[in-house]
C-alpha cells in the first residue's frame, strides 16, 4: 500500500494498467491528454500496444479491432472527440465488443470550453450513437474513484461484452489527491468468457442464460463473421423479423439481467432526510459539503450519489425512504440527468434542478442557497 | 493459366450464396483472385483476417471462410489497424471500394499508408457508388454520368495508386478483372509484401455505371478493360496524351521499408531493456 499524489487522469491510466488494458488507440484532445501520454509510455514495457490514430473515429475503430484481436482495449477523449466516436461506439454495441471509452468532459457544445469542467455529455453518452442500444456509463467523484471505476468499467465491458463509458468531468480529471492504491493481487479482474467447444460447434452470437455470447479471439481457430449489420446467431446479416427481434431483445436483456453488478449508487444521511440531493461526478463533492452544512443548521438533508448514470439506477429511488419529499439535482449542464430523476419519481417527489453552465464549479453555497429558496 | 484450386475450401457454405452482387459484376473475379492467392501462399485460414467496409466490396468478407470483420463505412482500415497491431500474426486483408476507401475513408487510407502497417488492401474500383444506386465517387472521371451527376461529373478524380505511393505505401499495383491471371500474381505479391500494400482493381459495374455511361454489357466492359490496359513498362514509353483513358497495370511500387508492427515490437524490446 503506497500513498501517491495523483491527478485524476493519471489515476485513470493506473487503473487501466491494473485492469489489464493492453491496447490504447486514440487521438489527442484537451483535457484528456495525460491518459494517452502516460499509456503510450507505460504500455510498451509490459508488452502492451499503443497507437495514436489519425482522428477519434479511427481511435474508436482501432480499439474495437484490437479487442477482437484479443486485447483489453481503451480510448480516451473529450466532447468533440466523443462526438466522432459515436459511429463506431454503436458498432461496438451491435457487435458486442468489450472496450472502454473515457470521456473527460469539457464545456460544450462544439469546441466550447476546452479547459473548463462540464457535465454536458450525459445525454450524449446515453443516446449519442444512433439506434436503440443499451449502454453503461460510470461517473467517478474522486481521484481514487477514477482508479477504481476504470477497473470496474473494464470488468463490466468484459463481463457483458459491451462498450463502457467512463464520464469524468474536467475537475476530477485534473484534480490532484492523495491516493492509496490497492495491491494488484487484491483487485478483482474479469476476463471475457471464451468458447471451449470445437470450432464447428461455435455459434458466435448464440443466446444463453446470461445473454452474453462467448467471444472467440480472431486467430484462435474459430473462424466467424462480425458485422455492424443486424445479424443472426452465426453473425451473418439478417432482415428476418424474428431474428432481428431476438438480437435486439437479447442486447437489452443481457444488461438488464446484470443490474446487480452494473447499478452502483450510495446513500448518505438518508435515514431521516426529507430533502435529498442527487449528484454525480464533481457535483457530489459540492453536494456533500452542502449536506453537512445544512445538517449543522438542523435541516434533514440527505444525499444520493449516482456512480452509474446509465442505465439509470431507478432502483435507488424505489428504495428511497418514504419521508423524502423533495429532490435537488445539481448539475454542470442545463438539466440532463434531472429529466431522468423526474421520470423515475413519477410525480411522487417534488424535483428541483440546480444548474451551472459557466465553466465554473458549483459551490456548496450556491446549492444551499437554492435549497433554502425552495424551502428545505 | 488460372490455377485450379478447391475453392469451396475457402467459402462459407452456410446460406450465404448466391453472391449478392449483380450479374456481370467483377467483384466475384476479385474474390476468386484473393482466394487463389491465399491458396498459392499456403496460408492457414485460421490466421487470416479479412476486414471490409461498406458498399458492394464490403460484402466480400461475408463469403470467405476466414476471420471476417464487416465494419462501418470507410473505417475498415482503422479497424484493421487495431486488429493487426493487437494481433500481428494475423495476415490481414482489407476489402474496400473507391467510395469507401477514398472518400469517407480517405484519411484512414493515407495514414495507414504512411505508417506502412502490414495490411493488404484490395481496392475494388468500379468508379461509382454501386450499392447506394450510382452516385459519383472520387474515381468517377470528369464528364461521366452518375445519379448525382446527371449532366456529367465536374470534379476531378483520384488516381488511387499515385495517392498510395505519395502517402508512403510500400507496395502499390493495379490490375483488372479482365486479366484475372495477372490479378492472381499481383494479389500474391501484395499479400507477400511486409508492409502496407495497395492493389487497385478495375472492376466493371455494368448494372449502374455501365448503363449510365452507355458502356455496354459486362462483356463489353471487360473487353474495354482488355483494350485499354497497358503495362507500367509500356506506359513509360508513351506521352501523357497517349495515356488518356488507358488503364496502366502492373506494379508501381515495391520497396522494403520498415513496417509498423515490427517497429513497435522493437520499441517494446527497447522499453523492456530500460
Amino acid at each position: 500500500m503506497e500513498a501517491k499524489l495523483l491527478m485524476g487522469n493519471e489515476a485513470c491510466a493506473e487503473g487501466a494498467l491494473a485492469a489489464g488494458i493492453m491496447f490504447f488507440g486514440g487521438y489527442p484532445i484537451t483535457p484528456s491528454n495525460e491518459i494517452c501520454e502516460i499509456l503510450s509510455n507505460r504500455l510498451p514495457p509490459i508488452g502492451g500496444r499503443f497507437i495514436q490514430m489519425e482522428d477519434e473515429i479511427a481511435g474508436m475503430a482501432s480499439i474495437v479491432g484490437a479487442s477482437i484481436g484479443g486485447l483489453k482495449s481503451m480510448t480516451a477523449t473529450s466532447g468533440p472527440g466523443f462526438s466522432l466516436m459515436q459511429e463506431n461506439l454503436g458498432f461496438a454495441c451491435m457487435a458486442e465488443v468489450p472496450c472502454v471509452i473515457v470521456n473527460v468532459m469539457r464545456g460544450g457544445p462544439s469546441t466550447g470550453l476546452p479547459t473548463q469542467p462540464s457535465q454536458g455529455d450525459v445525454m450524449q453518452a446515453r443516446w449519442g450513437t444512433h439506434g436503440d442500444h443499451p449502454i453503461i456509463a460510470l461517473c467517478p467523484t474522486s481521484v481514487k474513484e477514477v482508479f477504481d471505476l476504470t477497473i470496474t468499467a473494464t470488468n463490466l465491458a468484459e463481463k457483458f461484452r459491451t462498450p463502457v463509458i467512463l464520464l469524468i468531468d474536467e475537475v476530477i480529471g485534473h484534480m490532484r489527491e492523495k491516493v492509496v492504491l490497492p495491491q494488484l493481487e487484491s483487485i478483482e479482474i474479469i476476463d471475457r468468457e471464451k468458447p471451449t467447444c470445437p470450432p464447428e460447434w461455435y455459434r458466435p452470437f448464440e443466446d444463453n442464460k446470461s445473454g452474453v455470447p462467448l467471444m472467440a479471439t480472431f486467430g484462435e481457430g474459430y473462424r466467424y463473421h462480425i458485422t455492424g449489420l443486424t445479424h443472426d446467431e452465426m453473425g451473418f446479416p439478417t432482415t428476418k423479423p424474428e431474428e432481428v427481434n431476438a438480437l435486439m431483445q437479447r442486447l437489452f436483456r443481457k444488461i438488464r439481467q446484470g443490474f446487480d453488478d452494473i447499478l452502483l449508487y450510495e446513500d448518505f444521511l438518508m435515514e431521516d432526510a426529507t430533502s435529498v440531493i442527487v449528484a454525480y461526478g464533481s457535483m457530489y463533492r459540492t453536494a456533500k459539503t452542502a449536506v453537512l452544512d445544512l445538517r449543522q443548521e438542523g435541516h434533514k438533508v440527505g444525499l444520493l450519489k449516482l456512480t452509474t448514470i446509465w442505465p439509470f439506477p431507478k432502483i435507488a429511488f424505489e428504495n428511497m425512504p418514504n419521508q423524502v419529499e423533495q429532490l435537488f439535482v445539481p448539475e454542470m449542464n442545463m438539466g440532463q440527468l434531472f429529466r431522468e430523476v423526474v421520470r423515475v419519481n413519477r410525480g411522487k417527489r417534488l424535483t428541483h434542478k440546480i444548474n451551472k453552465v459557466t465553466g465554473e464549479l458549483m459551490t456548496p453555497a450556491e446549492i444551499i442557497h437554492e435549497i433554502k429558496r425552495k424551502g428545505v | 493459366m488460372i490455377k485450379d484450386i478447391d475453392v469451396y475450401n475457402y467459402l462459407r457454405h452456410e446460406k450465404k450464396f448466391p453472391l449478392m452482387w449483380c450479374a456481370g459484376c467483377g467483384n466475384g473475379i476479385i474474390l476468386g483472385s484473393i482466394i487463389r492467392a491465399v491458396d498459392t501462399l499456403g496460408l492457414d485460414k485460421n490466421k487470416i483476417a479479412m476486414v471490409s467496409g461498406i458498399g458492394c466490396s464490403g460484402r466480400s468478407s461475408t463469403y470467405v471462410d476466414f476471420n471476417t470483420l464487416h465494419t462501418t463505412h470507410g473505417r475498415a482500415l482503422a479497424f484493421a489497424t487495431g486488429l493487426k497491431h493487437a494481433n500481428p500474426e494475423l495476415t490481414t486483408l482489407v476489402a474496400t471500394g473507391d467510395g469507401d476507401c477514398l472518400a469517407i475513408g480517405g484519411n484512414h487510407f493515407i495514414h495507414a499508408a504512411r505508417r506502412n502497417i502490414d495490411l493488404t488492401v484490395f481496392l475494388f474500383n468500379n468508379n461509382i457508388y454501386g450499392m447506394t444506386g450510382g452516385q459519383a465517387s472520387p474515381t468517377t472521371p470528369p464528364g461521366k454520368i452518375a445519379s448525382t451527376a446527371r449532366r456529367g461529373n465536374i470534379e476531378n478524380n483520384f488516381d488511387p495508386c499515385k495517392l498510395a505511393e505519395a502517402a508512403g505505401a510500400s507496395f502499390v499495383a493495379r490490375g483488372t478483372t479482365y486479366d484475372a491471371d495477372g490479378l492472381d500474381e499481383l494479389a500474391i505479391m501484395a499479400i507477400e509484401n511486409k508492409g502496407f500494400s495497395v492493389l487497385e482493381i478495375i472492376t466493371p459495374c455494368p448494372t449502374i455505371y455501365g448503363r449510365y455511361n452507355r458502356l455496354g454489357d459486362a462483356i463489353a466492359m471487360l473487353r474495354a478493360q482488355c483494350e485499354n490496359a497497358i503495362s507500367v513498362e509500356e506506359s513509360r514509353k508513351m506521352k501523357p496524351e497517349e495515356l488518356e483513358d488507358k488503364i496502366i497495370t502492373g506494379v508501381f511500387v515495391n520497396k522494403d521499408i520498415p513496417e509498423f508492427c515490427e517497429e513497435y515490437d522493437l520499441l517494446i524490446e527497447r522499453a523492456q531493456k530500460e
